[in-house]
């Protein structure tokens, strides 16, 4: 599934500072029995979306009229935590967000939004918090987040951190490449090694 | 150079190093299940490409199968529907699949050992966090997301930078009613739900060394819930003892080659890890969750710790307490339980059934309790009636279920309904994990059987006669 390319994004963000937030809530299990890739964004962080009544919790920041159209989501620290399903990366990616900024993310969901065109941007809690800070006491607060340069930065004061992502991997979000591509043009040197596995 | 357990393993697999970017990493054994696979097929499909190893890849359907009247047509036409796909999509590709109602069918972390498909010395992926079990074997084995298992179908590689190394070694002798569940409890909650994340772990230490293979499993498995890739604990003699023989071992000349290689499978005396925690048996005690992530835990016989004695944001452990409907300072011990679940990949295998068996022999089911006990596979099923363990269960008011993962992750009817308070043994305990609203507390089966038939929390020494 190839996706849009990323090379610079300023967009204000939905804020989510709750810790270990698993993917469990990202998309919870019920909705992973879609055979395609589609309709993940709908049941993005359903049970904090909507009561059990199936009505929206207007102040959940998803919800929240004033975040509206944010491409960005900056969530508390251990972001992610849990399963390996790739569905919550794509109920990312369908819910239109291109990035999520968090001070630590597990493994499994960072790699898989690597491979949908999510980026994840890993900064240091007190930069984390500088943008919470920054967003409560205006909602409208842009961020930019700039790959080629792999910094983060806070529009209005000029606020900035850099961030980490192999030259790989940033290579391929720069040109909307997947790693499925890439092994398609291994296939002699893995069969090369595969003669050499005992099992 | 010395090398670690892990070096050895993942050294050997690396196809190509990428500079400035993660390895090409050969994967030797692929389980696909009906839930995270539909779409690496349709991927493949799209990309026109096909499976390059369809013998490395075996397929059983799980996650979100009925424990109950399997032999009728699965009523959710979801569920069926992705059921459907995997059974069309193994036999287009000529991949081995072992569906609903098939002898070999179960949860795929018990189905692979119980076959042999485990090994030491593997690489072994799936579309799922608890692959991490098959480390018991001597194995790399974690969960994938999607875009892997379509790259593992179509080249058998995936592209991973080699996490970190930790060692945790624990040692000296643990007490009664102490089982594999409580020390990966304990471990975690030392670490917390994320003190390992980067790492790939490797247990050691004569608690390790005296578990059996089901309890290494169920140890290894819990490792993705401190944040961990995957855990591992090199092979030895009970190692060997358990894979000899199983139908997809290696046999004759093939096993004495490969036994040579499992033998140099452990950690040289001088390698180094990045970092190392050394924990005491003796202060291990059965374990269970108040919280809603499973590094919040502790034992049975503590209260839930202040807001202000634990790490971390205060908002976020005030709101799981919130949702636990649990106050800071409550004791764990008394309160009114309404579900037990027995099973998963965790704790579904025959030892489980045993130590749930040696609670529940000669006792009564309380009234208050509805208990699902789901065995992790058909040959769970046989071994437990081969041991007469289904009478025991009977005789105690309890009914066994049919294989599947079940209430772990309630994909399927097995739901705790909102609000209600589940003793499980499974592996997570998060919001809504069980079901919209359910409420989780994760334990050992024993701590589960003594809960089960006393109908609140209970401490299992408690219900133990001491014989030595």
């Amino acid at each position: 599934m190839a996706y849009d390319k990323f090379e610079v994004l300023t967009s204000t963000a939905y804020p989510l500072p709750i810790e270990n937030v698993d993917t469990d809530q990202i998309i919870p299990a019920r909705f992973l029995k879609a055979t395609e890739r589609k309709g993940f964004g709908d049941n993005f962080f359903r049970d904090w979306r909507y009561d059990s009544e199936g009505n929206p919790i207007a102040d959940f920041p998803l919800n929240d009229n004033k975040y509206a159209g944010s491409k960005i989501l900056i969530g508390g620290k251990n972001f992610g935590s849990g399963s390996s399903r790739e569905h919550a990366a794509w109920s990312v990616y369908d819910f239109g967000l291109r990035c999520v900024i968090s001070s630590a993310f597990a493994d499994i969901f960072k790699g898989n939004c690597l491979n949908v065109g999510v980026l994840p941007v890993q900064v240091s809690a007190d930069f984390a918090q500088k943008l919470f800070d920054a967003i409560e006491a205006d909602s409208k607060t842009e961020i930019k987040v700039d790959l080629p340069a792999q910094t983060v930065t806070l529009v209005a004061t000029g606020e900035s951190e850099s961030f980490d992502i192999n030259g790989y991997k940033k290579g391929n979000m720069l040109n909307g490449f997947d790693d499925i591509d890439y092994l398609q043009n291994m296939k002699e040197e893995v069969g090369t090694f595969a003669e050499t596995r005992p099992f | 150079m010395s090398k670690t357990l892990f070096d050895k393993v993942w050294d050997s697999h690396v196809v190509r190093k990428i500079e400035d970017g993660p390895d090409v990493f050969f994967i030797d054994r692929h389980f696909i299940h009906e839930v995270t696979s539909p779409v690496a097929f349709v991927g493949l499909k799209q990309r026109d490409i096909g499976v390059m190893y369809p013998e490395r890849t075996f397929a059983t359907a799980d996650h979100n199968t009925p424990t109950w009247n399997q032999h009728l047509p699965v009523a959710d036409p979801l569920s069926a529907n992705q059921l459907e796909a995997l059974a069309n999509n193994a036999a287009e590709y000529g991949i081995s699949h072992w569906g609903l109602g098939h002898r070999n069918n179960g949860i795929v972390h018990i189905v692979g050992p119980e076959n042999g498909i485990t090994l030491p010395g593997a690489t072994i992926v799936c579309g799922d966090s608890h692959t991490s079990t098959h480390g018991a074997f001597g194995a790399i084995a974690f969960g994938i997301g999607t875009s892997e298992v379509e790259m593992v179908l179509s080249t058998q590689c995936i592209m991973q930078p080699k996490p970190k190394k930790m060692r945790i070694n624990v040692n000296g002798k643990l007490g009664f009613g102490v089982t594999p569940k409580d020390v990966a409890l304990y471990i975690i909650s030392k670490q917390t739900t994320s003190g390992a994340t980067g790492y790939f772990v490797e247990y050691a230490g004569d608690v390790f060394e005296d578990m059996t293979m089901e309890g290494r499993m169920t140890v290894c498995n819990l490792s993705i819930e401190m944040g961990a890739r995957g855990g591992m604990i090199a092979p030895d003699e009970k190692t060997f003892e358990y894979i000899k023989g199983r139908k997809h071992t290696p046999k004759g000349a093939d096993w004495d080659k490969a036994m040579d290689y499992w033998k140099t499978l452990k950690t040289d005396d001088d390698a180094e890890f990045d970092v190392e925690f050394n924990y005491d048996a003796a202060d291990i005690e059965p374990m269970i969750t108040y919280g809603t992530n499973p590094g919040m835990g502790m034992g049975i016989t503590k209260s839930i710790p202040k807001a202000d004695d634990v790490e971390g944001g205060t908002s976020t452990y005030k709101k799981s307490l919130g949702y636990m409907k649990f106050d800071e300072g409550d004791d764990m011990i008394g309160k009114q339980v309404d579900y037990v679940f027995l099973g998963s990949c965790t704790n579904g295998r025959i030892e489980d059934f045993r130590a749930f068996c040696s609670i529940v022999e000669g006792r009564k089911k309380a009234d208050n309790i509805t208990a699902w006990l789901v065995p992790g596979s058909h040959k769970v099923v046989d071994q437990i009636k081969e041991e007469g363990l289904d009478k025991i269960l009977e005789a105690a008011g309890f009914v066994l279920r049919e294989p599947g993962c079940s209430a772990c992750l309630a994909m399927n009817d097995d739901k705790v309904p909102a609000g209600k308070l589940a003793v499980s043994t499974s592996n997570r305990n998060f919001e809504g994990r069980q079901g919209p609203g359910s409420r989780t507390l994760l334990a050992s089966p024993l701590v589960a059987a003594a809960t089960a038939v006393e109908g609140v929390v209970t401490d299992p020494r408690t219900l133990i006669e001491v014989t030595a």
